[in-house]
């Protein structure tokens, strides 16, 4: 599927999860932020990028592990990301939704 | 004369144990196996016992005698594992050497985990059935209840057996229903994840299905507290459920002994190759059910798969073969959805649940992501194959370890 996110045309699944990540940029984040009702601080760009990084080496990511990451704590990965925030990040972050959950 | 450790057992070691028992030349090789408990419980009877469906006697009997003659049962509590010596360190002081570890201490309950969740109230309002006394204290509880807030809940993933909480919600329905007090019960699913489970296709069925039983489904919840004394419990997000009756799956970990040896991730479950079941830091030492980490569910069909092709891996690392990585991921779980039905789901790592039938391509008898009764037969019936055949390790005519592709409507 390819949806226009920011005048640019992007591949992405079903669910609006980027597939190809080098088309990622900070035009496609903000713009997707905003579909979910997320106004971007320079905090939520560290999350963000603490994400990229944990994808980029394979690090299956939950809730747990951002929660003892030294980034963020759950309560304010919470309150940056309100209602679902792995998911709502993760597609912010042009990353796939984590499949920690079997 | 080398030797084979296995830590644990319960059903993967206990089904490893046949296997090797069969496949090894004895005069060779020695097979222990350790554990420290006394019983061996069916663990899919949990979700029945609280709905007076089974009797604690049809699900509980003694490790000794699925053990086969030739392995030897070691009784007593590990300490630790020290993989740099091949030593297996017990609590009063023994130390076993092996040349081979098989390591199947499984997951359990870590209810600690949740602030509030082991209040006074734990097993009086707050419950789980991931235990033979939590389970049973919840059937007690059931029988005299008079209804109010059921909220069944799931703490965080990964859980065993990923339905079994669905299930517990159905039987909850059918359960009251048949009491002529459905209508005084509220049934709400609260779950961390977006939907009735992982899976989207499946998630689209149970969601229906969920809907018709009029159960409240919560998504997304993720659960900071339990609030004992108010009755409700809170997310991260601030959002509060109340609950009469609270029935959870509290996060689930691998064993200690897996903490205490060094072995684990975060939640004590052991990094492990998803293909040979190899363990991805010592080569001697493989990883069988619930222990793993791998991304497959924690279920006795996994475990039962895994048995087959860890048996052959086991076989080729002897013989300094190349393993097979061939592990699919395939699970096959049986979904009760109460009055006597239960929908079939086969699957594995790269293919969700889709209908069709089983196990035989286009005959069945039995279908695929759809309710039916003779699903919920064998539900029934496979108690009796895993006492009879399951544990023993004997092969199940026509199912394999690998997924079928067949028969299945991708």
């Amino acid at each position: 599927m390819e949806k226009m996110i920011a005048g640019k045309t992007i591949a992405v699944n079903e669910e609006g999860y980027l597939t190809d990540f080098s088309q990622w940029d900070k035009a496609v984040a903000e713009e997707i932020a905003k579909e979910n009702n997320v106004e971007l601080t320079p905090r939520h760009w560290e999350v963000i990028s603490y994400l990229q990084g944990e994808h980029k080496n394979q690090v299956a990511l939950s809730i747990r592990k951002i929660g003892k990451s030294n980034v963020v704590d759950i309560k304010e990965f919470y309150a940056l990301f309100p209602n679902g925030p792995l998911k709502i990040s993760t597609k912010i972050a042009g990353i796939p939704k984590p499949a920690s959950c079997l | 004369m080398k030797r084979i450790v296995i830590l644990g057992a319960g059903t993967a070691g206990t089904m490893m144990a046949n296997h090797l028992n069969h496949e090894l030349k004895r005069a060779d090789w020695e097979i222990d196996i350790i554990d420290e408990r006394e019983e061996h419980y069916y663990q899919p009877g949990y979700l029945f016992l609280p709905f007076d469906i089974y009797e604690p006697e049809d699900i509980v009997k003694t490790i000794d005698e699925f053990i086969p003659k030739g392995v030897r049962l070691v009784k007593g509590k590990i300490d630790r594992v020290q993989p740099d010596n091949n030593h297996v360190l017990m609590a009063d002081g023994r130390v076993m050497n092996y040349d081979i570890l098989i390591i199947a201490t499984g997951a359990k309950i870590a209810p600690e985990e949740t602030p509030g969740m082991l209040g006074e109230e734990w097993h009086k309002t707050v419950f789980d059935f991931y235990t033979f006394e939590g389970a049973l204290n919840l059937r007690n509880k059931l029988r005299t209840w008079e209804g109010g807030k059921l909220v069944v809940h799931i703490t965080e993933m990964p859980i065993k057996c990923p339905v079994a909480p669905l299930e517990f919600a159905f039987l909850a329905d059918s359960y009251f229903q048949n009491k002529n007090m459905r209508d005084k019960v509220e049934i709400t699913f609260v779950t961390p994840l977006s939907g009735a489970f992982t899976k989207p296709k499946a998630t689209e069925a149970l969601d229906h299905l969920l809907q018709d039983k009029h159960i409240k489904i919560e998504s997304d919840f993720a659960i900071e507290s339990v609030d004992q004394e108010n009755k409700k419990i809170i997310d991260y997000g601030g959002r509060e459920i109340s609950y009469d009756l609270l029935v959870t799956v509290p996060t689930n970990k691998g064993d200690e002994v897996i903490e205490r040896s060094g072995l684990g991730d975060d939640l004590n479950f052991i990094p492990t190759n998803k293909g040979s079941l190899q363990s991805l830091a010592n080569k001697n030492i493989f990883v069988i059910g619930d222990a793993s980490n791998i991304p497959a569910s924690k279920a006795g069909s996994v475990a039962h798969f895994e048995a087959e092709i860890l048996t052959e891996n086991i076989k080729r690392y002897i013989h300094d073969e190349p393993l097979k990585e061939e592990f699919d991921g395939h699970a096959n779980c049986f979904i009760e959805t109460g009055h006597g039905k239960a929908l079939l789901i086969d699957f594995n790592y790269s293919h969700e649940p889709v209908e069709g039938t089983f196990p035989f391509p286009g005959v069945g008898p039995l279908r695929l992501l759809k309710e039916s009764r003779m699903n919920h037969m064998g539900k029934l019936a496979f108690r009796w194959i895993y006492w009879n055949m399951l544990l023993k390790g004997t092969h199940i005519p026509f199912v394999s370890a690998t997924m079928q592709e067949a028969g299945k409507e991708f």
